[in-house]
């Protein structure tokens, strides 16, 4: 366990290292009107979405799933609430519109949930029709405007702080959250029972197809979460563009935090490592200027590099003296 | 058999550790060109990974391997077999979806014109398959054939190839005798053609008969090498489980025969599933062992799956406890106390990458729901006494269970049903693939179950394992239950039962 969380650590250490080389000022912290601003803690809270989204994925990994949708349920959540609140400035009205779009996005995990575990369809597959149909259900909702909000409490989900930024806070406290639930009861093990051999877990009596139902909707609540973060920080919900990609982020996580994609084992403390990764990476992009042109090939480039010394094999290969550990 | 040339195989103090298990331990092991050669040892002996390491599956941490006299170190099976070394697996590996030509050529096909000459690879699957005298169409999809033809495909891809040594783990586990012969027949050309063959079998008596020398491993460790004349049943056997043979005749003694009379525990009432068994009525009594006889694909399996509810049966009703019992599934057949062990062990039993204490514990925790786990200090418990009781080797609970022999794969499985205390322990092929003193213990341990008052349904192809243990035999055939008999029958009556052409009316006990 603390060997699989090494590499992760290591990479993650030697990014902020880099940003730190470039911007000298880059750790520094400074609290101003109570809250505590700094390039840390922007990483935390740019990659806050992220995070919640990989958490959800973690554990439909687990199973020997995959969620391709969460990017456009974030789309949805988003367009959902800011819709419902239009020009309202009411706390009530952003609590009802976050609660709507969050119902609504427990049961867009229904249907993906329905898809795998009632129909017996790959989950990639399946999730890839509400990928692709879900942006065009934001679309609809949005009427393809982009529709701004003027509402402080609302405001508060994705830029507020309490001395952290509070979607930082939200992201850890579900990460917190799951963690206990699936380890301090048997629903991790039960999970990964599924994951490893679905037909053996039936047989044994474990409830397989309810433990994948549920990580579907709890997938889509996440993503729903975050893309209420997204939308809350720029006060605008945008069909085409929030949470755009983000699956594909959320994945990197967990499979950088050595979740295997194959299913079984997962380590929730790895996926927030990947998922730090990943924004610290982001962020770096701007920090020491890399061109926009060659922006995609350096996250590239890093990414493989991560994943090249978590391979027990490349490592091998690389290193000289051979199972000098062991 | 030419000790007087060197050896094609030699490998040295060979040593490998996996988390946990010492698999082998300063083994040596040497294989001669035209001999058959036995590696004989209970489950966990680490024959498996010995092959394993000779193939280039694992890579042993210290020790060498010599093949004909240069030393080699395979980091795959692939170059392993490039340099002569073909290995037939207990599970065939091959490409089912894929006609028979196809896997036999699979990755060395003729080609022209840069694609695949279709033509030439049916014509050269059909003189592989001549070769070894079977006679089946190359252009069929494999998976159409029953298991005993996929493993002779299995061998012609083997020897598809020019082959020097020839390993075969465990392939006669699902043939019969006939098949088994005809295995055999095959062996003994590829040999007289001198080919090095490594043979591993839990059957003796095939052993003794297609083996000119073995090596015999216990525990890891290299016990020793004999020519096959020179060291006879009693001796080899006293030589794999390290301890003298009248342990296990006292064994065999004890799984004495009595006919139960108590309360019916199980009815079914024309319980059946098209395509799969006819409707047929069985009564399971607390406290009894009925066996199930047959032949593969005889039914056996499916009748167990019906009153486990892993299939649902489309006519009849189970009764259990005098009250019809619905079952939606295997949930509602475990809250009433049946338990099932598959037999398939792989995909259908164990989860392979949870530990030894996940899978004891997962049939239990499954029936609590996830939200009550099952407390740390009762779950040490258990891992404890079963460990213990079936003697379960490595006796560690964070082990992973896929580093684990077969046998002590089967005993996990069987410990994860006896933890839930079941009143029904259906066991399916509990027996298949692994040694005689694990198969004792299996064995002595329903004897003890019936005892207590649990009610054990023992399926198995081996039909003097059923004779021997159950209280009553159910014969099946063809998919139909065709009699049941009284314990104390003869392997000769079941044969007769099965073998005889009009189904007979049944034979009451």
């Amino acid at each position: 366990m603390k060997n699989r969380l090494l590499w992760p650590g290591i990479a993650l250490v030697a990014l902020l290292l880099l940003n730190l080389v470039v911007t000298p000022s880059f750790f520094a912290l400074r609290i101003q009107d109570g809250h505590l601003y700094g390039g840390l803690v922007d990483v935390l809270k740019n990659g806050a979405p992220t995070l919640l989204i990989a958490i959800g994925m973690t554990l439909v990994i687990a199973t020997r799933g995959i969620d391709l949708s969460v990017g456009a349920v974030a789309a949805i959540a988003a367009a959902v609430t800011c819709v419902h609140i239009g020009t309202s400035p009411d706390i009530g009205t952003a609590l009802v519109g976050m609660a709507i779009a969050l119902v609504l996005c427990a049961a867009l995990g229904l249907w993906n949930g329905f898809l795998v575990a009632g129909l017996g369809i790959q989950p990639i597959i399946a999730t890839l029709v509400l990928m692709t149909a879900g942006r065009g259900i934001a679309m609809l909702v949005t009427e393809g405007q982009i529709i701004t909000v003027n509402n402080d409490a609302y405001r508060q989900v994705g830029a507020g702080f309490v001395v952290l930024p509070i979607s930082i806070l939200i992201s850890l406290a579900v990460l917190g959250l799951v963690a206990l639930a699936t380890r301090k009861t048997a629903l991790g093990m039960l999970i990964e029972a599924v994951g490893v051999n679905p037909e053996a877990s039936r047989l044994a009596g474990v409830r397989a197809r309810t433990i994948i139902w549920t990580v579907y909707v709890f997938a889509a609540v996440c993503a729903g979460i975050a893309g209420l973060m997204i939308s809350s920080n720029v006060s605008a919900a945008d069909a085409n563009s929030n949470g755009l990609w983000i699956e594909m982020d959320a994945i990197l996580a967990v499979v950088i935090g050595g979740t295997s994609l194959a299913g079984g084992r997962y380590s929730l403390a790895g996926t927030l490592l990947g998922a730090m990764i990943i924004q610290t990476l982001t962020t770096t992009v701007y920090t020491i200027g890399v061109a926009t042109e060659v922006t995609l090939v350096f996250k590239a480039v890093v990414v493989i590099t991560v994943c090249l010394i978590q391979s027990p094999k490349a490592r091998a290969a690389l290193s000289f003296r051979k199972v000098a550990v062991s | 058999m030419t000790e007087s040339s060197p050896p094609i195989v030699e490998m040295r103090g060979i040593s490998l550790a996996f988390p946990g298990v010492k698999a082998l331990q300063d083994v040596d092991f040497r294989l001669f060109p035209g001999e058959v050669h036995a590696l004989m040892g209970e489950n966990g002996a680490g024959k498996s990974t010995l092959i394993k390491t000779l193939t280039g599956v694992h890579t042993p941490d210290s020790g060498s391997v010599l093949l004909a006299g240069e030393s080699v170190a395979f980091s795959s099976p692939g170059q392993a077999q490039q340099a002569g070394i073909s290995t037939v697996y207990q599970e065939v590996n091959l490409c089912a979806n894929l006609t028979v030509a196809e896997n036999i050529l699979l990755g060395r096909e003729p080609r022209k014109f840069g694609g695949i000459d279709f033509p030439a690879m049916r014509a050269r699957a059909a003189e592989v398959l001549a070769r070894i005298g079977v006679h089946i169409d190359p252009a069929s999809v494999l998976e159409t054939h029953p298991i005993a033809v996929q493993q002779l495909v299995a061998i012609a891809r083997a020897i598809a190839v020019d082959c020097r040594v020839l390993v075969l783990d465990e392939p006669t586990s699902s043939l019969d005798a006939g098949e088994v012969a005809e295995l055999f027949r095959i062996m003994r050309v590829l040999r007289d053609e001198g080919v090095a063959i490594l043979f591993v079998s839990h059957f003796l008596d095939q052993v003794y008969e297609i083996a000119d020398r073995m090596t015999v491993l216990r525990n890891g460790t290299l016990v020793g090498e004999h020519l096959t004349k020179d060291l006879d049943r009693r001796a080899l056997i006293s030589a794999m489980i390290g301890r003298e043979l009248g342990a296990l005749e006292a064994i065999e003694d004890a799984s004495e025969r009595h006919s139960v009379s108590g309360p019916v525990l199980v009815r079914a009432e024309g319980l059946g599933r098209r395509g799969a068994i006819a409707p047929f009525d069985l009564d399971i009594r607390a406290g009894e062992v009925v066996g199930l006889a047959g032949l593969l694909g005889s039914g056996r399996t499916e009748l167990a799956r019906l009153l486990f509810g892993a299939d649902k049966a489309d006519s009849g009703r189970l009764i259990v406890d005098g009250t019809p019992l619905h079952l939606r599934g295997p949930r509602s057949a475990i809250a009433a106390g049946i338990a099932f062990c598959s037999e398939d062990r792989k995909g259908e039993g164990l989860v392979a990458d949870l530990s030894i204490r996940d899978n004891l514990v997962l049939a239990m925790q499954a029936a609590r729901g996830w939200s009550r786990p099952v407390p740390r200090k009762l779950k040490d418990q258990l891992v404890e006494k079963y460990l213990a009781a079936l003697d379960i080797r490595p006796a560690n609970p964070d082990a992973l269970v896929r580093t684990l022999s077969g046998g002590n794969q089967q005993k996990v499985l069987l410990a994860r049903w006896l933890v839930t205390e079941p009143r029904l322990l259906i066991l399916d092929e509990p027996t298949r693939g692994i040694d005689i003193g694990a198969k004792a213990q299996i064995q002595q341990l329903v004897t003890t179950l019936a005892a207590e008052g649990t009610a054990v349904l023992f399926i198995s192809a081996e039909m003097e394992e059923v004779v021997r243990i159950a209280d009553r035999i159910v014969v099946l055939r063809d998919r139909h239950k065709i009699a049941e008999l009284d314990g104390g029958s003869t392997i000769d009556q079941v044969v007769e039962l099965i073998a005889g052409d009009p189904v007979p009316e049944e034979v009451a006990s």
